[in-house]
């Protein structure tokens, strides 16, 4: 990867911190920390690995991705949003009566989102059902996952993994967002276990990387199609840090949900803007 | 009712009567599913750090884990939201709870359309016509902190399954402190008069029906409230009574129209009595928005309850 798409895919990364932050902010609140622990990994998917066309977003023929971890639909969105799927202005009606962009994923409401999810463990099975869906059908696409690592508790998430292992999904990528929080608290504190995801991926007989997830360079490699065993679904673990971005929330415990004031938003707004003119004058 | 200062939200009010019942009787335990923080089960945790499990995300083995904390002896209270406790864990509770024939309290909590906030996806429309189809299966939708107390009591002397629909956030009461209620016995919330009966229960329910109630009567129709807050077992002489003495009967369900309150009350009138008679729930899925949004879009508000109760009645 050269240093201009690096660049380039850091400050996409900045903008959907950014434009998530001024939906939720918006909306009067929402899941900031688990928004911000994924915008690199979200750049890197819509900024140059995934082919998707924004006017024709339902194609059949196209890369398709599953947020499993539903409640974290505005960094989707805006996501979306930069990458041409709609206007940037229409995230600020996030979670408003009759809106087009409900918080949790809704694949019927928001052009680009390939699936309804925001009760945890379901995205999982439904993301290894369109990539047997594509398999079946020949069509050579990629279906990409992203799973919470609170998310990780529920069974339905291994059931899939045998699944997808026997069926050799090999379109199938998992990244997990290894934030090492969930809603009540830390991780390791409810089910510490889920932070050996790579090991536990690895020995459902899957491929595994892990990586930094703030590293658009380094999730940008584990994303190249022939970094795997061929014949086996891949999963990445991401390791983040819940609300990275913000020096409000990044790091700090118990950041699932944030409600955003003014003087909040302004603030937040000043950190990421300089974070992106620094990065613009690098280039 | 005005809110009384400093008054605690009902999971609190809720999680300090299970924390009273915990200090009478070594048995109780509570666990939830990485939702402690929501429901209120945090300050019980606080109190009691032995004797609360979180699970994590795992609705459907902490159901399970509670069925076996049963066979081994503890009465567990076991939290996730209603969607979550229901739609997602409903197998483990028909067959290790229920058909098993356990003890175990089930908490739901932001029921029906108290999940607005968080959308489709978080709003349990069908809790109740789910649970209801489970033989046994106590349901109790709370609409004020007061009926807690009496509830959970009652519930220690008699074993089973027990669902606990929870409006987690209010601080208002419906009722005033010192009144009482008693489990499987309907409670006549207002008694203005006979011209109609409207039936309801919880409190994003009861608070409408009141409203409406209070409506009719600036226009001069004169109704009974019933709160119906133990859903099953139905009160049915409650019911048959007012079909016996009043002239129609509306029932608003906070839920879906199948399967809810209102068919629970169908099941008792039909072919007992023609008393005039509608029900009032949600149809369709939910969706993200404000509360009086939903209730608007769905038809549940206290002016169309009014409206229903003055369309049977001809006024
Ligand atoms: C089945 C289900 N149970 C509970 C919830 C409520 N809930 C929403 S987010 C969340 C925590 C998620 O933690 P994690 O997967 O680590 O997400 P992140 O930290 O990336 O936001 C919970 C418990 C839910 N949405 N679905």
């Amino acid at each position: 990867m050269d240093s201009a798409l690096e660049q380039e895919l850091q400050i996409f990364a900045e903008n959907i911190r950014l434009a998530s932050l001024r939906a939720v902010a918006a909306a009067g609140g929402g899941h900031l920390g688990g928004i911000f622990s994924m915008a690199e990994a979200l750049a890197v998917l819509y900024g140059d690995v995934m082919r998707v066309n924004p006017r024709n977003p339902a194609a059949p023929e196209r890369d398709k991705l599953v947020l499993s971890k539903g409640h974290c639909g505005p960094g989707l969105f805006a996501a979306l949003a930069l990458k041409g799927f709609f206007p940037l202005e229409d995230l600020l009606t996030l979670n408003q009566n009759g809106t087009l962009f409900p918080s949790h994923c809704d694949r019927q409401k928001t052009p680009g989102v390939d699936m309804t999810t925001g009760s945890l463990g379901q995205g999982a099975s439904s993301a290894a059902g369109i990539a047997l869906a594509d398999q079946l059908a020949r069509r050579a696409y990629r279906t990409f996952l992203i799973l919470g690592d609170g998310e990780l508790d529920e069974g339905q998430v291994w059931e899939m993994a045998l699944f997808a292992r026997q069926r050799k999904l090999r379109n199938l990528v998992a990244l997990v967002d290894l934030n090492g929080q969930q809603l009540d608290g830390d991780t390791r504190d409810i089910c510490a276990g889920v932070a050996n995801a790579g090991a536990m991926f690895a020995s459902f007989g899957w491929n595994m990387l892990a990586v930094d997830g703030h590293s658009v360079r380094e999730i940008h490699a584990a994303l190249q199609p022939a970094a795997g065993v061929p014949m086996q679904p891949t999963a990445i673990i991401l390791k983040t840090i819940k609300g990275r971005g913000w020096s409000r929330l990044e790091g700090k415990p118990k950041v699932h949900h944030s409600v955003v004031d003014e003087a909040q938003l302004r603030e937040a707004e000043a950190e990421i803007t300089r974070r992106i003119a620094s990065l613009q004058a690098a280039v | 009712m005005p809110i009384i200062d400093g008054a605690l939200e009902m999971r609190q009010v809720f999680y300090q009567s299970v924390g009273r019942l915990a200090a009478q009787d070594e048995r109780v335990v509570v666990l939830d599913a990485d939702l402690s923080s929501s429901s209120g089960a945090n300050a019980f945790a606080a109190n009691y750090p032995d004797r609360f499990f979180n699970c994590g995300i795992q609705e459907a083995n902490m159901v399970g884990v509670a069925a076996g904390l049963s066979a081994g002896g503890f009465i567990p209270f076991v939290h996730s939201f209603a969607a979550f406790i229901s739609r997602r864990a409903l197998d483990q509770v028909f067959v290790s709870c229920a058909y098993a024939g356990l003890d175990v309290r089930l908490v739901g909590s932001d029921p029906g359309l108290a999940g607005h906030a968080n959308g489709g996806t978080h709003m349990a429309l069908e809790d109740v016509a789910l649970m209801r189809s489970i033989p046994g299966v106590v349901i109790v939708d709370f609409s004020d902190p007061g009926m807690i107390d009496p509830v959970l009591d009652a519930s220690m002397r008699q074993p089973g399954v027990y669902y606990f629909r929870l409006f987690r956030k209010t601080r208002e009461n419906l009722y005033p402190q010192g009144t009482e209620f008693e489990l499987g016995t309907a409670y006549i919330a207002k008694d203005y008069g006979n011209d109609a009966t409207i039936i309801s229960a919880g409190f994003i329910g009861m608070r409408e029906a009141l409203k409406a109630a209070d409506l009719l009567r600036r226009d001069g129709v004169a109704v009974r409230v019933l709160d119906m807050f133990t859903i099953a077992p139905l009160d049915a002489g409650a019911v048959l009574a007012a079909a016996a003495q009043t002239r129609a009967i509306v029932t608003l369900d906070n839920h879906s129209i199948t399967g809810g309150l209102g068919s629970a009350v169908a099941e008792i009138l039909a072919g007992r009595t023609a008393t005039p008679f509608r029900r009032l729930g949600a149809t369709g899925f939910g969706e993200v928005g404000t509360l009086d949004y939903v209730l608007e879009k769905f038809g549940l508000n206290a002016a169309a309850v009014a409206a229903t109760v003055r369309g049977l009645l001809g006024v």
